[in-house]
């Protein structure tokens, strides 16, 4: 069986956007849309003391984080430097315009953390 | 393809930098080659002085170390001297400089790099090539002066400039008797005016220190015989005295080492003792393949000796090197500090005065405190500090961002701290504060974790800090102090000196240039500014996007279309977030008046959606801390109260007192004018945040002093004052205008806040844009223009027009309310 579930329409993002999707277990997940129509999918927690990445500022493949405006790359969800952190990532398949998540990372991966009020 | 060759020749600070800048945005662009002619990798000169001093280590004051050179694969050529350059085949030849078996090395070049610093003035005097008869330049330099302390007993160094009394001081503390012999008739003259240089002389000589002034060297006498035969034994003078001599340290000036430069032909200034000419990208005038930064470059007539412009120099060298073509470097103002622990010595611009300056002076010589304030057309020129620099970094910052002080004039002398300062417990002086005292009280970083990062991560400038540390990167009110630590640990001056700072590593575009360009060629979209603009990122950054949305809207009103992925989360669901990720919810209570019906809807919505904190804010109104995202629609609806703003850049509240209606004391209707105030302001996005407050009578129980637009009802009529705030700096509000009648308040408030919308710059709030342009002009333009105030008011009015509450017209307001739920729910039962 393949472990790709359907999450939502590329439209349902806004471009520079984010939207957020809640998991069984776990805080959520944040996918994000750049201005060139990729998608990417990040564990919507900051590195550095938990702020949700989904409220952040998109530019290029990053995200300012609203709390204390780290940045962080969407691709590997590290911490810009001179900033260290790394964040959860979750792997995104973009297909005829619809947007799928690994429904096994998204039961299993990151699960543990403490969730924050969204 | 094959990577193109950059050959450097000069491995010091200027260079280095360079390299350390393109490596950054052009990392595999060029291969490197680098000859140097110490036999030490890249290393901070400026600290040379605390090495001598016995106070730091030689290994503690390496920038670079060889694994640095490695890491990057430079091929880096020490102890190499380049005694030959082909232009025409493009080749550079160095000679081993011990001028060993090791013969030449020869390297290619498509791009050179020409750092090779200054030289040393030596005295063209008998006996200057005495055996003990040295320069004060380099490590070896300095490890010769520290070997002569250990063996003699008496030195002389000729010079009392900042190099010379460094030399003096570092040769004192290792237990020589030392002189200083200086021909002119104060020390350090050229940053010193002649009071400040005779306490400096005072000072120096209580630490032992003896100085000649005016004493002009005629030769040097050396040992004819004896096992120190050779070796220098006097200073001879002019009127024919001595001073016996074991060590002569010449101090007498640097000279750009252009002999390099000559020989090969590129034009240099003043027969080369200028320097070597380079343009705005420093390139040189005669080969544009061939660059040149540092101490030997001639820049519009001057080669600096300081390392805040040289670092300038290289970032703008290095984009041109990169291949990026922008940036140009347009010359700095500098600032000097002399390295000596326990003398605080400050001084930058035009500290002498002269025709058409005015001066401000304290002094108080028993204590050993002078200072010296040059203004010219009420801006500060110049400073010179001797005692207490606490405010050294504050006045050369006046000093570079021009602004006039006429409204500060009477509190100028005694320091930024006595015009309201919080957050770091009142310390101003670094230097005295414990490693453990905390510095920047937003991001809790102390003293020595500031020290430390500027001493590991060899950081230069404030930006740097601000990155690596966080320091003064918040609310800014420690810059001053962070300032002086860079200037303790890393010597020197190492604060930027842009006129004109760009608004982000996106562009080299101004805050101001920005706003003109989208009004010059009415460009509605944040895309459009981008392109015009040329923006080296394709949709900007969490710092720019925010600003360049502000100026569209405010600058084409009705035009211009909001972008709300550019706003800030708080202004994107229109609610605060908090540290959680919950938000507080704020509505708005005109004039801070409230009613038993607003209060039962809070309490009700505060029950029914679990709302944990209920609190009563500064501005008249009340915060509902920590409600979730999903229940924000919910609660504004059920509360059914305007939006109060408390989030946005926009006006906030009015804050008002009872006034006239209730007060024994009240002269005006205060309550009502606050809320006839709000109800046409409101709604209304600005730069920063705008607050009002109305007192009804002098007493001023609505704080009107420390409120973007203050209005105090007197018995005649209405006192308007401006650009007040509390906060980080308090800032008193200043006397504007008396009026007589409410709809004058309005007109004039509106007018005042309109011209700091469409002039002031994003995030600069109405106390910055108004000591930025000066409050003459603003005055101008409300007071005595009364077409252009009126004008003013009738755009804001016009801008107001219809507009949406974001809480209730979502469409209008651009609210996309698919944020306030998930758009999915993976593995969630429904």
């Amino acid at each position: 069986m393949s472990p790709w579930t359907f999450i939502c329409k590329l439209d349902d993002i806004p471009v520079l956007g984010s939207r957020r999707v809640a998991r069984a277990a776990g805080p959520e997940v944040a996918i994000f849309r750049t201005a060139d129509d990729r998608v990417f999918a990040l564990l919507d927690r900051c590195p550095h003391q938990g702020g949700p990445l989904s409220q952040g500022i998109v530019f290029g493949h990053s995200v300012a984080c609203p709390l204390h405006n780290w940045t962080i790359a969407l691709a590997d969800g590290k911490a810009q430097a001179p900033d260290h952190g790394c964040t959860a990532r979750f792997a995104v398949r973009v297909d005829a315009g619809a947007v799928f998540l690994d429904a096994d990372e998204l039961a299993t991966r990151a699960t543990n953390i403490e969730t924050v009020a969204p | 393809m094959k990577k193109l060759r950059l050959v450097m020749v000069g491995n010091g600070m200027a260079g280095v930098r360079t390299l350390e800048e393109l490596l950054k945005i052009a990392p595999d662009l060029y291969d490197v080659t680098i000859f140097g002619a110490e036999p030490h990798p890249n290393y901070n000169r400026i600290l040379l002085s605390p090495v001598l001093a016995g106070e730091q280590t030689v290994d503690q004051i390496v920038l670079n170390p060889l694994s640095w050179y490695a890491e990057h694969g430079i091929t880096l050529h020490l102890g190499q001297k380049v005694v030959a350059i082909d232009r025409t085949r493009r080749v550079v030849t160095a000679q081993d400089g011990n001028g060993g078996p090791g013969g030449q090395i020869q390297a290619e070049y498509d791009r050179l790099l020409i750092a090779t610093g200054s030289n040393p003035f030596i005295l063209p005097v008998p006996g200057k090539t005495l055996q003990g008869v040295i320069a004060y330049r380099d490590i070896a330099d300095t490890q010769t002066m520290i070997d002569a302390a250990t063996r003699y007993r008496h030195a002389v160094v000729i010079g009392g400039g900042l190099l010379g009394l460094e030399a003096a001081n570092g040769l004192a503390k290792r237990g020589m008797h030392v002189t200083v012999v200086h021909i002119m008739p104060w020390l350090m003259e050229r940053q010193l005016d002649d009071v400040a240089g005779k306490l400096l002389q005072k000072s120096l000589e209580e630490r032992g220190l003896k100085f000649l002034i005016g004493a002009q060297t005629e030769s040097l006498l050396g040992h004819d015989s004896g096992p120190d035969a050779g070796r220098v034994r006097a200073v001879r003078f002019l009127d024919g005295t001595e001073v016996p001599a074991d060590l002569v340290v010449m101090a007498a000036g640097i000279r750009p080492n252009t002999d390099l430069a000559l020989k090969i032909g590129l034009h240099c200034a003043n027969e080369g003792r200028g320097g070597i000419v380079v343009t705005d990208t420093l390139q040189t005038v005669t080969d544009p393949r061939i660059y040149a930064v540092g101490e030997c470059a001639a820049h519009r007539g001057i080669a600096y000796g300081l390392v805040a412009p040289l670092f300038e120099q290289g970032k703008v060298c290095a984009t041109h090197l990169a291949q990026f073509g922008i940036g140009r470097y347009t010359g700095s103002q500098t600032s000097t500090k002399l390295k000596v622990t326990g003398i605080d010595l400050f001084s930058a611009g035009n500290f002498s005065g002269g025709a058409g300056t005015e001066e401000i002076v304290l002094s108080d010589p028993y204590a050993g405190v002078y200072k010296k304030l040059v203004i010219r057309d009420d801006k500060l020129i110049g400073a010179c500090l001797y005692g207490d620099t606490v405010d050294g970094s504050w006045y050369f910052k006046l000093l570079r961002d021009g602004r006039s002080i006429s409204d500060i004039r009477d509190k100028l002398m005694f320091g930024e701290s006595n015009i309201g300062d919080v957050g770091h417990e009142g310390h101003g002086k670094a230097a005295a504060m414990a490693d453990s005292d905390e510095v920047c009280g937003c991001n809790g970083v102390n003293k020595g974790a500031i020290c430390k990062a500027i001493k590991d991560k060899g950081l230069f400038t404030l930006e740097e800090v601000r990155k690596q540390t966080k320091a003064s990167a918040s609310c800014g009110s420690c810059t001053g102090l962070v300032e002086q630590l860079l200037m303790f640990t890393a010597g020197g001056d190492y604060s930027k000196a842009p006129a004109r700072k760009a608004m982000c590593g996106c562009t080299d575009v101004s805050h101001q240039e920005a706003r003109e360009g989208i009004r010059k060629d009415k460009l509605l979209t944040i895309d459009s500014v981008y392109r015009t603009m040329g923006w080296r990122t394709p949709n900007g950054c969490a710092s720019c996007r925010p600003a360049i949305n502000y100026y569209l809207l405010s600058s084409w009103p009705k035009e211009a279309k909001d972008d709300p992925q550019s706003r800030y989360i708080n202004e994107r669901s229109h609610a605060n977030i908090q540290k959680d990720g919950s938000y507080s919810v704020i509505p708005r209570m005109w004039g801070g008046e409230t009613t038993a019906d607003e209060l039962r809807r809070i309490a009700d919505a505060v029950d029914k959606y679990k709302i944990p904190t209920v609190k009563v804010t500064g501005g008249q109104r009340i915060d509902l801390l920590g409600v979730k995202k999903e229940d924000l629609v919910n609660v504004w609806k059920d509360i059914g109260m305007p939006s109060g703003h408390a989030y946005a850049k926009a006006l906030r509240t009015v804050k008002t007192c009872v006034g006239s209606e209730w007060c024994r004391f009240g002269t005006q209707d205060s309550t009502q004018m606050g809320k006839d105030l709000e109800r046409a302001l409101w709604r209304m996005y600005a730069p920063h945040k705008v607050k009002l407050a109305v007192s009804g009578c002098p007493r001023n129980c609505a704080e009107a002093g420390i409120k973007d637009v203050g209005v105090i009802g007197v018995d005649s009529g209405w006192e308007i004052y401006v650009a007040g705030n509390g906060g980080i700096k308090t800032e008193v509000a200043q006397f504007f205008c008396k009026l007589k009648t409410p709809e004058e308040v309005l007109e004039y408030s509106g007018a005042f806040l309109q011209l700091y919308r469409e002039e002031g710059w994003y995030l600069e709030r109405t106390v910055h844009y108004v000591n930025r342009v000066g409050l003459d002009v603003v005055k101008k333009k409300i007071l005595e223009d009364h077409e252009g105030r009126k004008a003013l008011w009738a755009r804001l009015q016009f801008s107001l027009d219809g507009e949406p509450d974001p809480w209730f017209d979502f469409d209008k307001a651009s609210v996309d309310t698919r944020q306030f739920t998930a758009v999915a729910n993976a593995g969630v039962p429904s």
